[in-house]
């Protein structure tokens, strides 16, 4: 059953043997990897508004450590909301208003008096439009360890770029034009730079808020792998439309309907075996 | 419906003849077209018309000692505006130098706070400010610093402009930290960074070139003010660079050939305008090279 969905209708397919075969590892080592988990982030009835608009309804939700958990549901869910309110990205939103808890290896992200600062340096963030600052390469990903002072000297920065870079798999790609703007790059590429930018920062948890549904299907698939990749060092959370990404890159999926959330439990048995009707029906396309 | 409707009918089968409704759309928007080309070229005619009259009247006094010399005595001829243009550019300096931190900083406030009763009445109050009257400008300071002290200043000139330049700046950086994409903003707090090294770092960078060409506007604008220097830096005939006396400005220089009854100096009034305009335009081209920053385009 799980070789369906691992194997099926993957966007890059069939290019080279060689990119295909971690994908299909994803399912087959799922269920001997998934064992022993802890759980890194954790909402507790949380529910939150806009104004008087309610965007989430009691969401209780556990995501675990190092491993890859997908948010899917259709547009306006609540997905994206719940996903920014982890390193609390709706701060800057004037009338918002939240309920119950989220917590970050057990401890409250919105605890009085947490520095929102700290959080974010714990909690990295990657968006759907790619969005590099209008400076070089280099100092894309050097700019956020260097300010929050990760960096000591020229030397130990260097270092940082370089195991950032190809941590996110672009170093190759870049490593003789560090020096020239990153708004050169393509658009795949420049989504990567982001990714080793908000490693560079050393997080713990990774916040990918659809980050291949502007790329074409050849830079979605090196985002995929590259998600694949990370997982072994960091606690993913991925908010996808597509139905086949969540099914290949994620250990984990949570439906969202509505700002409730609906179902979650391991990938391949929300995909194989919901046991909610409108899982079952947004899955297969029935409506969303 | 209509689609199907309009299937039935028989094809045509190339291009027939105009008929009469379709030549008079035709005409109809040409000439539209051809109004608002006129248009634009009577927006850019005073410009030309201007140009061409300073050129005709006041090249002929443009000389080296125009440029370096202090005005000549009643009666004699020669002389020049030198002392006139030091004061425009102390003047506009000082002007920039005590306006350029607060207005630059309220304009930054203001794109960063958004909505909200303060930010709003801020915004209101920048608006009336800048449909003040200059000259209203000028007494008042006349009022609050020259009576005050019991004597014209540079100063007095220097604020006055300054309080010119405020809403001015103020407006046109709101509006361009505004155009700085929100994603950019997020990008960076997203990685750790507080809002003010996110607005320092990334927001105000990306915003540099748009800020300065509004700076630049605003600081030519102000270089041609008469009214706000009458009664503050009030001119002055000779060289001084005292911010504490009575300095010399350009626009006050002309203001005051041009109602003389002397022919000559109506001649230096003439030749005084081309110089300003000369500078004015110099800034704003400065303005249109600085848009164009590296990282900006491609």
């Amino acid at each position: 059953m799980q070789q369906t969905y691992s194997g099926a209708p993957r966007a890059g397919a069939p290019l080279t043997p060689e990119a295909a075969t971690p994908m299909q590892q994803t399912a087959t080592q799922q269920t001997a990897t998934l064992a022993p988990a802890q759980t890194a982030i954790e909402a507790d009835d949380f529910s939150f508004w806009y104004g008087s608009a309610r965007a989430l309804n009691d969401i209780t939700l556990q995501i675990q450590e190092k491993r890859v958990t997908a948010l899917i549901g259709p547009s306006g869910c609540g997905k994206s909301t719940f996903l920014r309110s982890i390193n609390r990205m709706n701060d800057l939103i004037p009338g918002i208003r939240h309920d119950g808890d989220i917590r970050l290896n057990g401890e409250s992200v919105y605890r009085q008096g947490l520095d929102v600062v700290q959080l974010r340096k714990r909690v990295g963030m990657v968006f759907q439009k790619s969005n590099p600052f209008p400076k070089s390469i280099y100092d894309n990903v050097a700019y956020g360890a260097r300010v929050n002072g990760l960096a000591k000297g020229r030397r130990d920065l260097d270092d940082l770029v370089e195991r950032s870079l190809k941590q996110a798999a672009l170093w190759d790609e870049v490593s003789d034009r560090l020096d020239r703007s990153a708004l050169g790059l393509s658009g795949g590429q420049q989504q990567r730079l982001c990714i080793a930018r908000a490693l560079a920062v050393q997080p713990e948890v990774l916040l990918m808020d659809e980050p291949a549904s502007a790329l074409d299907p050849i830079a979605t698939q090196k985002i995929e792998e590259l998600i694949y990749e990370l997982k072994d060092e960091y606690t993913i959370v991925i908010v996808t439309h597509n139905m086949q990404q969540a099914a290949r890159v994620s250990d984990y999926t949570a439906f969202f309907y509505m700002g409730s959330l609906v179902e979650v439990g391991r990938t391949n048995e929300i995909f194989t075996n919901p046991r909610e009707d409108r899982t079952e029906a947004y899955i297969t396309g029935r409506f969303g | 419906m209509s689609e199907q409707t309009i299937d039935r009918r028989p094809r045509a089968t190339g291009f027939a003849a105009l008929s009469f409704r379709e030549r008079r759309r035709r005409v109809v928007s040409r000439v539209m077209i051809g109004g608002t080309g006129v248009a634009a070229a009577l927006t850019v005619l005073p410009l030309l018309l201007i140009f061409y009259h300073l050129m005709r009247a006041g090249l002929g006094s443009l000389n080296p000692d125009f440029f370096t010399n202090v005005p000549a005595p009643v009666g004699e001829s020669g002389g020049g505006v030198g002392n006139g243009v030091l004061g425009t550019f102390l003047l506009v300096a000082l002007a920039g130098a005590m306006g350029l931190p607060v207005a630059i900083g309220a304009g930054i406030y203001l794109a960063e706070a958004e909505g909200g009763r303060l930010p709003n009445a801020i915004r209101f109050i920048t608006d009336v400010m800048n449909g003040i009257p200059s000259i209203v400008i000028g007494i008042f300071v006349w009022a609050w610093i020259v009576v005050s002290v019991g004597a014209f200043s540079a100063f007095a000139g220097g604020v006055a402009l300054a309080i010119m330049l405020l809403p001015m700046v103020t407006r046109t950086t709101e509006e361009m930290v505004r155009l700085v994409p929100r994603e950019l903003k997020e990008g960076a707090l997203a990685l750790g960074f507080t809002r003010w090294r996110t607005t320092l770092g990334v927001v105000l960078p990306a915003a540099r070139s748009g800020i300065l060409t509004g700076v630049l506007v605003a600081l030519a604008r102000i270089a041609g003010e008469t009214a706000p220097l009458l009664f503050t830096a009030f001119g002055n005939p000779f060289w001084s660079s005292d911010l504490g006396k009575p300095i010399a400005a350009l626009p006050v220089q002309i203001f005051q050939y041009a109602i003389s009854p002397y022919e000559e100096q109506h001649r230096q009034a003439w030749a005084a305008s081309l110089l300003l305009i000369a500078l004015v335009l110099a800034v704003s081209l400065t303005a249109r090279f600085l848009i164009r920053s590296p990282y900006r385009s491609r």
